[in-house]
């Protein structure tokens, strides 16, 4: 039992708490710390990768009292994968966060980071449904901090909403912990699905109506339809590295839903494919509705935020069989559809900084940089719209694979390919408003004339307060940073992309080993030596 | 007592969602109170009722009954972690209330609509 397994959630709070109570006034302490925090996390997420890779499951055992009765923190390699992930993309936007100067917005940016790297780190680890709820929380509440950091009316009221929505699913989180308490008597999920299996088929409508209530919990997590109506505003108004980060949110929500439906209500148990018949009308639903916002909206910011529920209704639908393939092809694409929805957060960040906080899609001026940052808007739009040559078409491409003798397969397949027409047009209205008509709009600045007001003069907007809701790029404290921080997710999905064959093959490794259940009664339930 | 708690908690449940339907901010949060209530009293009865029961087991006595503890631990947990939240939706509905001038919990059409380009940079002036 190495002590290393608790350090994921361990570190982060340490960081944090070191940030707030002893750099709060020094902001530039609180960016070496909170870096620091991240790359540590990132070495710790790689070991720990290594660490997994044999197969083993291990198990970190709270105040080492035995399995059902104490806590446990379970790692396999499906954790260890998410742990990977979210450390990859926590340090990538956190560096976009100092570049572009978001980070001095307002207070405790950097704390509440650690606090939310704790939460998710947290969530991924554990092997106890109710400690699943408490990271949750952990996670939301950080959340709340850094969705509102900035501050603004528009903002505080997307908050409010997302904190409503966030306060109901946590109640329906606890209902449906409530249900299974009392069907199963453990909370221990090892211990939860072994006593699932063995119950008759008879007496289960407290149990069943308890698995469906948790989907429900990890499908607004993962904002599926018809529970996505808090994204699209919480994402749009947030702040927009914090939007980045929070791709790997909806992320937990596919996660628990991953760690459930294997673990605890497999297909073959009492639960039947009662799952499946929910998740995978709702994946193309959400898949759908996603490509016609990106297709449909009027803002660059909630263009991002329906490609990232698009992104969810893609990932959904080869995991809803729940089948060893449909996870690994499932894996593949939540990598892909994270490392790029960050990026495309934090492209429009870019735009926005530096039109003066106007996110709209509507001819402007030529912003600065705008070669630059439309040549990343534009491999960004590729990813996501899942064109050849990046990973975004090789993750459609195993989505299609896995579900091609499914019985479902021709909706699949249509609506795969037909919002993916949808999407692509989205991003080309987008893309040509923002980077081409500019060139189009009025060649004399002394002309352009909106309702008898000039224009701001040359292409760089006018600086805003320090206290303004945007961000401006006369405020950033080093746009190379910035730069830099969005080249490494392309570069993660450049390597995603190239690496595509070993990726699949390690992530197909990690989807079998989900469906191994004898190996994790083995590792938290049967292996107790040396506990009290 | 099964009757007594079980239409008490689906009372409060039923006020809770009328309440949370509702398009005012204030509304809400006591809709977001009252939910919590209920469903802090729902996870308190999960493992079964027993009344007047020790939550603990007793290894020298035969046959003796008890609560369960376990429940009760969850709930401790979940009431501090309700109220937290609830403290925190108060704040932010305070806010939004003192930024945006109305305690409306729905988004404005400026959240997704197109403004006319005047009334979004004022600003513009001064450049």
């Amino acid at each position: 039992m190495s002590h290393l397994l608790i350090a994921p959630v361990l570190l982060p709070a340490f960081f944090g708490a070191l940030i707030i109570l002893w750099m709060r006034h020094d902001l530039v302490l609180q960016r070496v710390f909170g870096v620091l925090g991240s790359a540590l996390l990132l070495m710790l997420a790689l070991y720990l990768n290594v660490l997994t890779a044999d197969g083993t499951v291990h198990v970190y055992r709270l105040g080492n009292w035995a399995a059902p009765f104490g806590i446990v923190l379970m790692l396999d390699r499906l954790s260890t994968l998410m742990l990977l992930l979210t450390s990859v993309l926590a340090l990538s936007v956190q560096l976009y966060a100092i570049g572009s100067g978001w980070d001095r917005k307002g207070w405790h940016f950097h704390a509440l980071w650690q606090f939310q790297l704790m939460g998710v780190c947290g969530a991924f680890l554990t092997g106890d449904a109710f400690n699943l709820f408490v990271f949750f929380e952990v996670l939301l509440i950080a959340s709340y901090g850094l969705m509102t950091h900035g501050g603004g009316a528009m903002r505080l009221r997307a908050g409010v909403q997302y904190v409503t929505y966030n306060i109901v699913g946590s109640s329906l989180f606890l209902v449906g912990l409530g249900l299974m308490y009392a069907s199963t008597g453990t909370l221990n999920m090892v211990d939860m699905a072994q006593r699932v299996s063995e119950m008759p088929a008879g007496d289960t409508a407290l149990l069943r109506v308890g698995a469906v209530i948790l989907l429900l919990v990890f499908a607004i997590k993962a904002a599926v339809v018809p529970l996505h109506f808090w994204l699209p505003s919480t994402y749009a108004n947030a702040p927009g590295p914090v939007a980045a980060l929070f791709a790997i949110m909806s992320k937990v929500g596919i996660y628990a839903i991953i760690r459930f439906f294997t673990l605890v209500f497999p297909s073959d148990s009492v639960i039947g494919t009662i799952a499946t018949d929910l998740i995978l009308p709702a994946a193309l639903i959400t898949l759908t509705l996603g490509q016609i916002g990106v297709a449909g909206t009027q803002s660059l910011s909630r263009l991002a935020a329906f490609a990232a529920i698009g992104s969810i209704g893609t990932l959904l639908i080869p995991l809803a069989r729940f089948t060893p393939e449909g996870v690994g092809a499932g894996l593949y694409y939540m990598i892909h559809s994270t490392l790029s929805a960050g990026a495309l957060f934090l492209i429009a960040d870019l735009v926005i900084s530096r039109r003066g906080g106007d996110g709209w899609l509507r001819p402007r001026r030529a912003i600065i940089n705008t070669g630059l940052i439309s040549a990343l808007f534009f491999a960004t739009a590729i990813a996501v719209a899942g064109l050849p040559p990046l990973s975004g078409f090789l993750g459609k491409l195993m989505v299609l694979e896995v579900t091609a003798h499914d019985p479902w397969m021709i909706w699949i397949w249509s609506v795969v390919l037909v919002t993916s027409m949808l999407a692509i047009i989205g991003f080309a209205r987008a893309g040509s408003v923002l980077f081409w008509k500019t060139h189009a709009l009025d060649p004399e600045p002394g002309n352009d004339n909106d309702e008898g007001r000039r224009p701001p003069r040359g292409p760089v907007p006018v600086r805003l307060e320090t206290d303004e809701p945007v961000q401006d790029v006369g405020d950033s404290a080093s746009p190379t940073l910035a730069f830099v921080s969005v080249g490494v997710l392309l570069a993660g999905l450049t390597g995603l992309t190239l690496a595509g064959g070993p990726v699949s093959d390690y992530l197909q490794t990690t989807a079998d080993q989900l469906f191994d259940m004898p190996a994790y009664v083995e590792a938290v339930l049967a292996n107790q030596e040396g506990t009290k | 007592m099964e009757l007594l708690v079980a239409s008490a908690i689906g009372v409060l449940m039923a006020c809770a969602v009328y309440l949370m339907l509702r398009l005012r901010a204030f509304a809400v949060v006591l809709g977001a109170t009252m939910l919590t209530y209920a469903i802090n009293a729902f996870l308190f009865v999960s493992g079964r009722l027993a009344v007047n029961q020790p939550p603990i087991l007793n290894k020298y006595a035969e046959n003796v009954s008890y609560t369960d503890p376990l429940p009760q631990a969850l709930v401790l947990t979940a009431i501090v972690i309700a109220f937290g939240m609830t403290a925190v939706v108060v704040m932010m509905a305070l806010g939004a209330f003192i930024e945006g001038g109305d305690d409306h919990i729905d988004m404005p059409d400026d959240d997704r609509l197109m403004p006319p380009l005047k009334t979004i940079k004022p600003e513009d002036e001064t450049a």
